[in-house]
């Protein structure tokens, strides 16, 4: 089991139109460990996180070839179920995009839709564990009927991130998941990542090659749709096997 | 005259000219109402107001004492516009979200403008199909000798406040964040969830303004129902009972009244009434749409 990738990208293929964004990716996300996609801007990284959980599906235009296996069984195709293939694989947005409701129905939401909810005591027990799970419970134990838009941007991501884990997915995508806020919530949502992998599988899509470094077990390397390298992190910052890496990490471009 | 001063005579001939038009354009909405309000006092010399608004029949040809009661026809307004909308509401909404979120871009492309352009059709157009096709329908379904009746009236202004409904609801669902789709999509929700309860909700203020114009169009809308509900007087006991409605009451009696009687106040003081609820429709639809765009902000 332990030797099985969670996520598996066999030959991934996609493009927007006519224009190929991912080329013959190969990638496999270990259960339990955390993934980091990084890359300049356009490289990729975004598109290929969304893959993941078939979010392009909503773009027009696009298309995919090659295979995503998850738990060794293929995702793709007309016959999967997207909707409860991604109730497994949640996402956490570039941008926190709370529903303009109440902290509690932003959690409540997904397990209403999903016929999770149950009796109201239980509706509020999961809600309460997702936003301690989330380290955000101290913060709005008080408050949970108040909208959504009433917290700061860092903790709007953490109630994003709460809500996601409400719904008991497998793995957690991250696209890009600080880049819209501050140093400080930053560091707290790296604090959750760090302890969310000893339950759950994580794919990050990072701009920060730091945060790459810090949270991750494993890190691929995008440039204009290919995968350059892929390793363990430790190796990927230390001695990387390719000169392009070295030089993206190092900082001499990108 | 050097070039500059042309200049100067040339803006100010502009500046005239536009504040004349300005001018023009208020004088005209206030004369217009001076004249409704200042038309309409003298029938409750003879008539009072109370009974005016509470009585129900109106038969002001009298021999003996004419009667000025317009509840009928206030109830066959509300009764034609309500129905209306009760049609009308769940299929603008739909077709609004099936442009909005289903649609291939490209039928949303054609099809948004078509419908647009279904509220440019003459109401006197819209009265005829309602003469034509659905009195004959409604008579054969229900069993009776015609079917102009407020069902009729309310079919057609359903039809009518269509556009209306559809183009600003869809307006509405596209503007609200992409964000809160993807949010929905990958909890996993169904596209239908989505919809139902995320992006209306989201929406729901620009959606109800949508519906306060459609029905500000509806209630204020006359030829066409008077063309298709059958113009009797009585108060109203059910859908296919034949109504007239506060416009088609104008519309009929105004080209016959001797001027200057008591009816023809009467009929004035209508439009008043008229006008006070269209103003009250457009006061909360504007309401509704001055908090959808704070939101939007």
């Amino acid at each position: 089991m332990s030797d099985q990738p969670k996520i598996e990208a066999k030959n991934l293929d996609f493009y927007y139109g006519a224009k190929q964004a991912l080329k013959s990716l190969n990638i496999a996300c270990h259960p339990r460990k955390v993934t980091a996609i990084i890359g300049p801007s356009g490289c990729g990284k975004s598109t290929f996180i969304r893959t993941l959980n078939r979010m392009n599906d909503v773009v027009a235009g696009t298309r995919v070839a090659g295979d995503i296996l998850v738990d060794g069984s293929s995702i793709l195709g007309p016959k999967i179920d997207v909707v409860e293939l991604r109730k497994r694989i949640g996402m956490v947005f570039q941008k926190p995009n709370p529903f303009p409701k109440s902290i509690f129905d932003n959690i409540a939401y997904g397990l209403r839709i999903n016929g999770m909810a149950g009796s109201r005591e239980h509706l509020e027990e999961v809600v309460e564990k997702s936003l301690v799970e989330a380290a955000l419970w101290d913060e709005v134990k008080d408050r949970l009927k108040d909208n959504a838009f009433a917290l700061s941007g860092g903790q709007q991501q953490r109630l994003c991130i709460a809500r996601a884990l409400a719904v008991e997915p497998e793995v957690i995508l991250f696209d890009e998941p600080c880049s819209a806020i501050d140093p400080i919530a930053t560091a707290k949502i790296e604090d959750l990542i760090e302890r969310l992998k000893s339950t759950y599988t994580v794919v990050i899509v990072t701009h920060n090659m730091q945060q790459a470094a810090r949270v991750s077990d494993y890190t691929a390397f995008l440039m204009l749709g290919e995968l350059i390298e892929f390793d363990e992190t430790k190796k990927i910052f230390t001695a990387p096997s390719q000169k392009m890496t070295e030089d993206y990490i190092t900082g001499r471009f990108g | 005259m050097t070039k500059r001063t042309l200049r100067n005579l040339q803006e100010r001939a502009l500046r005239a000219f536009f504040l004349f038009n300005g001018i023009i354009a208020i004088v005209a909405l206030v004369g217009i109402f001076v004249l409704l309000l200042t038309s309409s006092f003298p029938a409750f010399r003879e008539v009072d107001l109370f009974k005016f608004l509470s009585e129900k029949i109106w038969d002001p040809t009298a021999p003996d004492i004419p009667l000025y009661g317009i509840l009928s026809q206030i109830v066959s307004s509300l009764m034609v516009t309500a129905v209306a909308l009760v049609i009308a509401v769940p299929i603008g909404i739909g077709v609004a979200a099936y442009l909005s979120d289903v649609a291939h871009w490209r039928v949303r492309e054609i099809v948004k403008p078509v419908i647009e352009v279904l509220a440019a059709i003459p109401s006197v157009v819209i009265g005829f199909l309602g003469i034509v096709l659905v009195g004959p329908f409604l008579a054969k379904i229900s069993g009776r000798t015609h079917g102009l009746n407020a069902l009729n009236g309310a079919v057609l202004l359903a039809v009518m406040s269509l556009p209306t409904i559809i183009s600003i609801s869809e307006d509405a669902l596209s503007a609200v964040p992409s964000a809160y789709g993807e949010a929905s999509l990958a909890l996993g929700a169904s596209k239908w969830q989505t919809i139902v309860r995320v992006k209306l909700p989201a929406a729901l203020s620009g959606i109800i303004a949508a519906i306060m114009l459609g029905m500000g169009r509806a209630i204020g809308e006359t030829m066409t129902v008077l063309m298709a509900t059958g113009n009797a007087r009585s108060f109203p006991t059910g859908l296919f009972d034949s109504v007239r409605t506060l416009t088609s009451n104008i519309a009929i009696e105004l080209g016959e009244v001797p001027y200057f009687t008591t009816h023809y106040y009467a009929l004035f003081a209508i439009g008043l009434v008229l006008f006070l609820m269209t103003f009250l429709i457009n006061l909360l639809a504007d309401i509704f749409l001055r908090k959808y765009q704070e939101h939007e902000l």
